[in-house]
């Protein structure tokens, strides 16, 4: 620890800190443009600039490391000299266009103006104009306005990983810019607004609509990914404007995914539900909430009373709220049905946990790992931040090593890569659990993954999506946790959705001999509640679920869209999304967050635990007397006791069919309703229309070229996709994404498929 | 008169090794081998040799070398600074077109002395014929055993390789230097970390000046006491100055440190049209002095300093009284709002304000206001930008303001110059 003294107070900082660290531990604020504590240094904004004593001029708190003894004066008439001094040449070339400015009252440079800048400048040449560039459809440029921090810059090359914009040209003709022609695609790139401490890279889909002094700011939870960042949701007659983060270190720091920050476009989409529907004679027709609860009431024990209640089968996506889920699960086994599943992109229900699987571990935990083995993910398309925790980590000291059917490029320092078929993880994950016998003798990937693992003092197993997705799922479950245990090391699971580990918690799974999610499309129901759920879109096997919806006498989709369900459903009832109910998302950590809604329902939408409290009323259940969604939540168990990553029964391993091999995944803007249908997400590169992906020697042996027509099929199902190259593929596969509109006559998720030229 | 660095050169193809061997060349290199010096000992001549860095900032160059770190495992660098670039230097060009084995010979002792096995000779973009004929000096060095493994079964190794910048000023700053050859856009590191903790590629790396490392050959030879004797204390032996304007015989010029600017104004065939009106003496963007200053000075660190300018890098700019002051100092400025890397604010938009503002004095739209806006800016640039070319463009402005403030006065009252060969 080093003594300094600053602006007469001492205080200590680390060995390695900064004058401006121990600024901001003695708790007095430095003007400042280009740092930023999550950034590199660049020391180039020169707005911080302090008194040191014995030094001949003013030095950059940023940049000017610590040393006992020091004395520093921030505020001293030689600082405030030097900062204004900077403050009036940053001025001479901006533009000074705050009434017409996005970032008009909350612009660092507008606010720092007021203290250091003069009234009137002493410039009185022509400024500077520089053209405005094409970044995408998330960020909107106005570069006039840019002072050159390069908080933009460094965020792409040291954060997000991936450099898409630079300062190209030199002295007054620098600028900042995007390779040529190209845009800013990285699923982190919202975040390049928040840093700009001017307006000169404002939020393409808020633009214009709203003054931020015009906003309430109100906390809410994200519920897309397993990571449950924080929210400020910010509101201005009853609509969500925009969503900012909420720094939370021990989750999402102080970043989003673009996902989290633009989806809520999709909130104020033009298809929401906002009446209650009943089809009758084929026509849909709106009705009173009364009238259709009743409606569905009344089915529900006409079914039950001639079927059996385990007629009736309940589907629920795992971005629904805790309370709705427990509700849901309730209802149906009041009403005498185990039918009930949230695990709806999941195909093997073996190897049941003891508890609820999570991550294994807290989050914040993954920064301190030495030694990590990420089985099935792609990490950037599924987890974002969680990716960004683990690109942080791998600069430090952290070897991470995959085990993937692909070799996208996460932009994180990988040790090794095992790129094998879907059907061969799982031989994979055995040679690292017998390399782990004797780690110096082992050869190959799996060799030199085991020797990295073993050589590691902290070392995690992580299970994605596609693991979770996959059709031996649970042998690879039991083969990581076998890893694991062979290592003493954490195991768990990244998890897909808001609240996957929350579905768990809530019992919204079968819990004694009642249908898993893919048994219900196996043995169609009679009866079917969705939750959320858009089958064609929300389920492992698309194809198989619409013609289960297609057959059954009653479908009731519960939704805040009137999506495909109008073509197969009798009754769509309008559910509130996250900002319109309160509720609780328990991230992948365990974390239980609940939350507040934001605004009011739009229309006739009501909290779906609201109406599920009803519709138990209706059906004369008992238990279903709720004030309110927190004593819904209090009757749940979410202590940590609950969750165990351990398998009760070992799987055997299933017997794999030769032939081509689907490796589905879901498009990062595809995940859930509310991402669909933000239009801004849907305008980016990210969500291109999927292709048929395959490697350079699937390509030549099929006779395809890239960008030609394929027909590819899969089982029953059929779908005209364009092929394109993924060079990393492992062979014999085909890359063909789920939860799109193009794909969703397609079959499950994994599974044998075929191409032709068309 | 003592000559180092350029005795001899009056032959034909002097740039060959052959020639260079015949004028002692290699001996220091020979000697250290031979006598077995410890890098200790060529650190030490060095030191006493007060030889100081001939690439402007003039910082003692032996201890410059002493802060290399000693035991250290991994790698450390060796760069020479040849990307000169400062308006009306030119020596080390001639060092590198006429005497290039001697500077590999410095670089060889310099690498010797601090235990580095790779060196980089950064040499500036707009010589191309210049690199030409350093890379085949590389080539002899390496055919004859002076560069590589083992040189000259001593076993120690340094190997040497030119890069050739792309002629932007700013690379001359010994950072933007490092990022250049890098590979990256050659902007300056803000420091500390200083290149000899944290330099080429992040390990200890040593940077010196073209002529700075051609002294050294003859410091080992004839010990660094004999250096500092051809100079003054504390300014030892030679510099080549670079001579132009208005002179007769423009060029580069080798004296002893101390050397009266007077005698160096008579071997350069004296004033060539008019008396002299103002000297820069250390290259452009040193403080210009009036003549009658400049004739009563020494060219040494120290007696240069005393009369409120630098050595620099040794460039002699020497105007006559036909020369308006304005427009010199419009050209400057151009050239430093033209060079500016952009990277820190002050410089990135000061420099082109004070061009902006001296070319509205010169163009005769000059306000009553602008002398004082100009030097208020000067103080506001100067020490607060990352490196020194902020200092650079701020000098001039400052310095040609306070000598010659009548000239731009003339300028905003009536429109026109008061020099009259531009009126």
């Amino acid at each position: 620890m080093l003594e300094i003294e600053i602006d007469g107070k001492t205080v200590s900082v680390p060995t390695g800190g900064t004058v401006m660290d121990a600024a901001a531990l003695a708790g007095i604020y430095v003007p400042h443009f280009c740092y930023h504590r999550k950034l590199s240094i660049a020391a180039n904004c020169r707005m911080c600039l302090v008194e040191v004593e014995k030094a001949p001029k003013p030095l950059p708190a940023c940049a000017t490391p610590a040393a006992n003894g020091m004395k520093v004066k921030t505020h001293s008439e030689l600082a405030v000299l030097a900062q204004k001094s900077v403050m009036e040449f940053l001025l001479i070339n901006h533009p000074l266009d705050c009434p017409i400015c996005d970032q008009g009252g909350e612009c660092q440079l507008q606010d720092l103006s007021v203290g250091y800048g003069g009234v009137e400048s002493r410039y009185a040449e022509d400024k500077r104009v520089v053209a405005n560039k094409n970044l995408g459809a998330l960020i909107s440029t106005d570069m006039t306005r840019c002072i050159h921090c390069t908080r933009c810059v460094r965020f792409g090359q040291e954060i997000a990983g991936v450099m898409e914009l630079g300062m190209a040209g030199r002295g007054e003709h620098s600028e900042i810019m995007p390779f040529v022609s190209r845009t800013v695609d990285s699923e982190l790139s919202g975040n390049m607004i928040d840093l700009c401490p001017v307006g000169a890279l404002t939020s393409k889909p808020f633009r214009y609509s709203a003054r931020n002094w015009e906003l309430s700011r109100r906390k809410s939870v994200s519920p897309h990914c397993g990571l449950g960042s924080n929210l400020s949701v910010q509101v201005r007659n009853n609509r969500v404007m925009r969503v900012l983060p909420f720094a939370n270190e021990a989750i999402n720091e102080c970043w989003l995914s673009d996902k989290d920050r633009f989806s809520y476009e999709g909130l104020n989409a033009p298809d929401r539900l906002v009446k209650p529907m009943i089809k009758q004679g084929g026509q849909w027709r709106e009705v009173q909430w009364k009238d259709a609860l009743e409606y569905v009431a009344r089915g529900l024990k006409d079914i039950a009373s001639s079927s059996g209640a385990g007629a009736v089968g309940a589907l629920a996506t795992p971005h629904s709220t805790l309370e709705e889920l427990y509700l849901l699960q309730k209802l149906m086994r009041a009403l005498g049905s185990d039918n009930v599943d949230f695990r709806l992109r999941r195909s093997d229900f073996r190897g049941k946990t003891r508890g609820a699987p999570w991550l294994g571990m807290k989050i914040a935990q993954i920064s301190e790992l030495d030694r990590v083995l990420v089985v099935g993910s792609l990490l950037r398309n599924d987890h974002p931040l969680i990716a960004n925790r683990l690109r942080q980590a791998a600069k430090r000291n952290l070897e991470v090593n995959f085990v993937n059917p692909t070799s996208d490029d996460f932009r994180i320092k990988a040790k090794n890569r095992a790129v094998v078929s879907p059907d061969d993880m799982g031989g994979m994950l055995e040679n690292i659990l017998n390399a782990l016998s004797d780690p110096s003798k082992a050869a190959g990937d799996a060799g030199n993954i085991a020797r990295s693992l073993a050589s590691g003092k902290h070392v995690a197993i992580f299970l994605g999506n596609l693991a979770e997705q996959h059709p031996d799922a649970a042998r690879l479950h039991d083969l990581a946790s076998g890893i694991a245990d062979r290592l003493g090391a954490k195991f768990g699971f990244l998890g897909e959705a808001a609240n996957s580990v929350g579905g768990y918690l809530a019992h919204a799974v079968p819990a004694g001999d009642g249908l898993n999610a893919r048994q219900m499309l196996e043995n169609p129901r009679r009866a079917y509640l969705l939750w959320n759920a858009e089958v064609d879109l929300d389920m492992n096997d698309p194809k198989a679920a619409l013609a289960a919806m297609e057959q059954a006498d009653m479908v009731v989709a519960f939704s805040a869209y009137r999506h495909k369900a109008y073509e197969y459903a009798d009754v769509m009832l309008p559910i509130a999304p996250f900002a319109e109910t309160s509720g609780t998302f328990v991230n992948t950590e365990g974390l239980a967050q609940s939350f507040s809604g934001v605004v009011s329902p739009q229309g006739e939408a009501r909290p779906g635990w609201k109406v599920l409290r009803v519709l138990g009323n209706l059906l004369d259940m008992s238990g279903f007397d709720y004030e309110n969604s927190e004593s819904i939540r209090d009757e749940i168990d979410l202590s940590c006791a609950s969750f165990d990553n351990s398998i009760e029964e070992e799987p055997s391993a299933l017997v794999a069919a030769p032939g081509l091999q689907r490796v589905g995944y879901v498009p990062i803007y595809f995940s859930d309703a509310i991402a669909r249908r933000s239009e801004a997400l849907q305008k980016t590169a990210l969500a291109a229309a999927p292709c048929a992906w395959m490697n350079a020697a699937l390509m030549a042996r099929l006779g395809v070229r890239e960008g030609e027509p394929v027909l590819v099929r899969q089982g029953e199902g059929e779908a005209r996709l364009n092929a394109a190259l993924d060079a990393a593929l492992a062979d014999e596969c085909v890359r063909v994404a789920a939860g799109h509109p193009l794909t969703a006559n397609l079959g499950p998720m994994f599974g044998l498929i075929t191409v032709e030229r068309l | 008169m003592e000559q180092i660095l350029l005795k001899g050169l009056d032959g034909d193809r002097t740039w060959h090794l052959a020639d260079y061997v015949k004028r002692d060349g290699y001996a220091a290199l020979r000697k250290i081998f031979s006598e077995k010096m410890t890098p200790e000992q060529v650190i030490d001549q060095v030191k006493k040799s007060a030889l100081r860095g001939r690439g402007g900032a003039g910082f003692p160059t032996g201890l410059k070398w002493s802060f290399m770190p000693k035991n250290y495992d991994g790698d450390k660098y060796l760069v020479c600074n040849t990307d000169e670039g400062e308006p009306g230097t030119f020596k080390d060009r001639d060092i590198m077109r006429f005497n290039p084995h001697q500077l590999i010979e410095g670089m060889i002792i310099a690498a010797y002395a601090m235990g580095i096995k790779v060196g980089y000779n950064y040499i500036h973009g707009e010589i191309w014929e210049t690199y030409t004929r350093a890379e085949e000096a590389l080539e002899e060095a390496r055919a004859a055993g002076f560069l590589g493994e083992n040189i000259l079964g001593s076993g120690f190794s340094f190997q040497l390789h030119n890069h050739l910048g792309y002629g932007a000023y700013i690379c001359g700053e010994e950072t933007a230097l490092l990022e250049s050859i890098e590979g990256k856009k050659g902007q300056p590191r803000f420091k500390p970390p200083f290149p000899a903790s944290f330099g080429l590629y992040g390990k200890p790396t040593t940077i010196n000046n073209t002529e700075t490392f051609a002294s050294v050959p003859w410091i080992i030879l004839h010990g660094g006491e004999k250096y500092l004797e051809l100079g003054r204390p504390n300014n030892g032996g030679t510099k080549l100055f670079s001579v132009s304007g208005h002179v007769n015989r423009p060029g580069n010029y080798e004296v002893p440190l101390g050397t009266p600017f007077a005698k160096l104004l008579e071997m350069a065939g004296g004033m060539r049209g008019g008396k002299l009106k103002a000297c820069i003496p250390g290259g452009s963007s040193m403080p210009v002095l009036p003549g009658e200053i400049m004739m009563d000075l020494d060219m040494d660190y120290d007696s240069i300093a005393k009369a409120g300018s630098y050595l620099g890098s040794g460039a002699v700019i020497i105007m006559n009284d036909t020369v308006c002051m304005v427009k010199a100092l419009q050209r400057l400025s151009y050239f430093y709002f033209e060079e500016s890397c952009g990277q820190c604010t002050p410089c990135r938009e000061g420099t082109g304000w004070l061009y902006r503002v001296v070319d509205r004095i010169e163009n005769g739209h000059g306000k009553n206001e602008d002398l004082d806006l100009l030097l208020g800016m000067t103080d506001n640039i100067q020490g607060r930008t990352i490196c020194a070319l902020g200092d650079a463009a701020a000098m001039p402005v400052r310095s040609f303001v306070k000598h010659f403030r009548d000239e731009f006065q003339y300028h905003i009252d009536h429109k026109k110059c008061l020099v009259p060969s531009y009126a």
